[in-house]
């Protein structure tokens, strides 16, 4: 037994058994064999799909918020232009309503005043119409009526109208008096 | 058969004319359950066997036919594969560690239930306290890791990614570049492979250690006092390796992917 020990004792445990070695390389291929090429990768595949069953969800979720919130500022903005466009409609809308009633009323004074205007121009026109009608009329049965009371013919036009016009001054000239005194 | 287990059979004991037989590297060293020519096939084969076929046993079972909804055993497996993939892949390298969370969680794996045979019934033994087997998967670390440091950077950005650092002073060069090629090149697969080794070498010795001891001391006298403490120790230092067995799968991982890190990084 001694021997035995003695011969143990002398080996150097840092030099590796050769054949220790084949084994434990070979026991570790099998290992790494197995685990390596089949059943690591089993289990990462299950492990990623179980990640994204789970983390999909919720980035599922989350997705769809987004895009719940994207379409709601989306409504937001156009509720907001179609505001804006309203209210610009409405402005441009007072400003047309405002420049025609501005319009209307500066043509119906001018209308009004041409009115008047032409109105005025018509009774001018037509009194000097009537005031020579009448100075013919009145002349015409003055003379007329002196022709008869004096049995003379007055015919003859420019005595006749010499004789109107004096007739009528003196008429002016007495009104005028009468209206002075 | 190691000596300890020879002690238990034979009885001996304290003041029965018979010294202590204390552990030591033959605590280590197995005769061959059977052997093919020169080929012995040992105990720490068989762990590191049985170990490959619980390993892929369980994450067959787990993950076969993984569900959305996972069941107990998924579940299980789901944390497990989670806290590789994140506390360490993903948390080390970055996104880019993706592609290398297979390979980082088999070794975390096959390293935890290699070193948690320390403890379990019949087994007792550490398989990576034979330095074989953290050498073994050291090596392959450190191929991927020079491989990768290649492949990314090319063959003149692998060899710069190595050996240089950005804004060293100029006469300094020659020194970090020789410092750095030893800490990158050499010394970070032989103290991966040495520090998982050197951890479960020295608990599986503590526990043969007090295991010994306990027996060694109880007899019909006072010294069964002490036989009880020492067992109490060895509970405690049991629970203590509960911990330091998922500790070291968990540090080897971690400077793993360290290094797989560091070769994959822009500029070093």
């Amino acid at each position: 037994m001694m021997a035995f020990l003695a011969a143990a004792d002398a080996e150097n445990p840092l030099l590796p058994d050769t054949a220790e070695l084949i084994i434990g390389l070979l026991c570790f291929f099998i290992v790494f064999g197995f685990l390596g090429k089949k059943l690591l990768p089993n289990i990462q595949k299950t492990l990623d799909e179980r990640q994204d069953a789970i983390e999909g969800g919720i980035e599922r979720a989350a997705e769809a918020q987004a895009e719940a919130q994207q379409i709601l500022e989306q409504y937001r903005a156009q509720l907001a232009e179609a505001r804006h466009e309203a209210a610009t409609l409405r402005q441009e809308a007072t400003e047309q309503g405002a420049a025609i009633i501005q319009e209307m009323r500066a043509e119906g004074q001018r209308q009004r005043e041409e009115i008047i205007a032409a109105g005025h121009a018509q009774i001018e026109a037509d009194r000097k119409v009537v005031v020579t009608a009448l100075r013919q009329d009145v002349g015409k049965l003055a003379t007329d009526l002196a022709g008869k009371l004096v049995g003379e013919s007055l015919e003859d036009h420019a005595r006749q109208s010499r004789t109107i016009d004096r007739f009528l001054d003196s008429l002016e000239d007495s009104a005028s008096k009468v209206e002075a005194s | 058969m190691s000596a300890h287990m020879l002690l238990a059979e034979s009885g001996c004991h304290i003041n029965a004319d018979c010294a202590f037989p204390a552990p030591g590297l033959h605590s280590f060293n197995f005769e061959p359950i059977f052997s093919i020519g020169s080929f012995d096939f040992t105990k720490p084969m068989l762990l590191a066997v049985i170990c490959t076929l619980l390993v892929v046993g369980f994450f067959w079972l787990a993950f076969r036919k993984p569900k959305l909804v996972p069941g107990k055993l998924q579940l299980v497996g789901e944390i497990g594969y989670n806290f590789v993939a994140r506390s360490i892949a993903l948390e080390v390298i970055g996104k880019k560690g993706k592609k290398y969370i297979p390979f980082l969680t088999s070794i975390f794996f096959f390293v935890w239930v290699m070193n948690i045979m320390e403890y379990i019934p019949f087994a007792m033994f550490p398989a990576t306290s034979r330095f074989a087997f953290p050498v073994a998967l050291a090596a392959l670390v450190w191929i991927t890791y020079m491989f990768l440091a290649f492949k990314t950077h090319g063959f003149k950005g692998g060899i710069k990614n190595l050996v240089w650092l950005e804004g060293i002073p100029k006469p300094l060069v020659p020194l970090i570049v020789l410092l750095e090629f030893l800490q990158n090149v050499i010394l970070r697969p032989f103290t991966l492979a040495v520090r998982l080794w050197a951890n479960m070498f020295a608990g599986h010795m503590l526990i043969v250690m007090f295991s010994v001891a306990s027996w060694y001391l109880l007899t019909p006298s006072i010294m069964s006092a002490v036989a009880a403490g020492s067992f109490v120790v060895d509970i405690l230092m049991t629970a203590l390796e509960v911990l330091i067995t998922f500790l070291q799968a968990y540090i080897f991982t971690l400077l793993a992917s360290i290094y797989i890190g560091g070769a994959l990084e822009e500029g070093h």
